[in-house]
């Protein structure tokens, strides 16, 4: 499995049976693919639709059907549509379970990083914010390194905030990490990596219980 | 009651540095006919209120290429490389708006709220300069509604009596657009009689829809 199939592999461990979920652009939709079986949960797009299927068929997209990534999706039975106000009344309402997303940074305090780098990347929060904001459970998923090797995991983002304090897990390449009063506590190591692997690829403190410690 | 239009038409009732809230998300359920219209008519100066700038050749990207769009109100340019290079020169001035906060603006404007409260953008940029208001020991922003001159729609059906149905995720913002406008203008596929939508189908009300185009076939 490559790194972003594990990731959407372990997020998807996270989901329990009946929750609504909303899944971010690029890596979070990786979970998609790894439900467990046994595990109905229904996702939501934030462009108008509960209830979101599978990419259609070749030769059988309807250019009035997209996810929020602009991507052809199906509407599965039992599916509804809705206008842009309604459906950030259920985000932000608090009526998502859980919402997967991206990020740029994520530090030790639950903040998130992943709409702007001021001078060179201005895409916008699109529904990032309502999103962060409004679901009970906010899960991060990204590569732990950024592209020239540095931590993603931060004592303090740098970067412009999406959100204040509201994640409440990491899932990385390398590690799941739960934010928690205490600070950023490492859940579990993945196959392939140490404790040591994972503290130097991070630059926020993390909390290290005994039994990880031991394994090594 | 509305009136049936041409695209033109429609185009030509909108003035420079008009305010112009216009449906669709990424370009699905976009108004393509009257935004082509706007392109040909060359009007410049507009103000664009819109969840996402789309793509260049598609959607409201096509006005902001042909430079005839000076500010705008949008959650998302990651689509469009020509709305940030002209960001970053300065010919566009962007107001960036979360977009659940986006559409609640516009929504309080088409329902004469003169504004909203929201906690999306607490702890961030977007909360700066604004009036933050403590309700039950939660903090929310106060976000004004944001005004337009014209709504731009995309729906699926009309009937004569200016109903609006549209259709699956190509709904998305268009029946909140259409709720703000001074004066809202549809495009459609067809229009049928009245009675021909069922009234618990309805999505958007006659009472809402000044003018009507009928899409011409691409």
């Amino acid at each position: 499995m490559d790194k972003r199939a594990m990731i959407g592999a372990r997020i998807a461990k996270e989901l329990k049976d009946g929750d609504y979920v909303n899944l971010g652009i690029g890596l979070p939709t990786e979970a998609v693919n790894h439900i467990p079986e046994g595990v109905h949960v229904t996702f939501q797009s934030e462009n108008g639709i509960m209830g979101t299927g599978p990419k259609p068929a070749e030769g059988m997209e309807d250019e009035d059907m997209i996810n929020a990534g602009g991507g052809y999706i199906t509407a599965l039975k039992g599916a509804s549509f809705f206008d842009s106000a309604l459906s950030f009344a259920i985000i932000r309402g608090g009526h998502v379970d859980v919402t997967v997303l991206g990020a740029l940074q994520v530090d030790q305090h639950g903040n998130l990083a992943n709409w702007i780098i001021p001078g060179k990347l201005v895409p916008g929060m699109g529904g990032a914010m309502d999103l962060v904001t409004g679901a009970k459970k906010v899960i991060v998923a990204m590569e732990h390194l950024d592209k020239k090797g540095n931590s993603k995991v931060l004592k303090q983002c740098t970067l412009p905030l999406t959100a204040k304090g509201l994640v409440s897990l990491i899932v990385t390449d390398m590690a799941v990490i739960e934010v928690t009063p205490q600070g950023l506590l490492l859940r579990e190591v993945t196959e392939g990596y140490t404790v040591e692997d994972v503290v130097r690829a991070t630059e926020a403190e993390l909390v290290i219980p005994s039994h990880l410690l031991d394994k090594n | 009651m509305f009136k049936q239009i041409t695209a033109a038409e429609a185009a030509a009732m909108i003035a420079p540095h008009s305010r112009l809230a216009i449906g669709g998300f990424l370009a699905v359920g976009a108004p393509e006919g009257l935004i082509d219209a706007i392109v040909a008519a060359g009007t410049k100066d507009l103000h664009i209120i819109v969840i996402a700038s789309d793509w260049e050749d598609r959607g409201i990207g096509k006005l902001v290429v042909n430079h005839q769009v000076k500010s705008a109100q949008v959650s998302h340019l990651g689509t469009n490389r020509e709305i940030q290079a002209q960001m970053n020169s300065g010919e566009v001035a962007i107001e960036l708006v979360p977009q659940g906060t986006l559409m609640e603006r516009v929504r309080a404007y088409g329902a004469g709220l003169g504004g909203i409260l929201t906690p999306t953008g607490i702890g961030t940029v977007v909360e700066e300069d604004k009036q933050i208001i403590s309700i039950e020991g939660r903090d929310f922003i106060l976000e004004p509604a944001i005004p337009s001159d014209f709504a731009l729609v995309r729906a699926w059906k009309a009937d004569k009596c200016g109903n609006l149905i549209f259709r699956k995720t190509a709904r998305n913002s268009n029946p909140i657009m259409a709720m703000a406008g001074r004066i809202t203008i549809a495009e459609v596929d067809e229009i049928v009689e009245c009675g021909e939508i069922d009234p618990e189908h309805v999505v958007t009300p006659g009472v809402f829809v000044n003018y009507i185009v009928v899409r011409e076939e691409v």
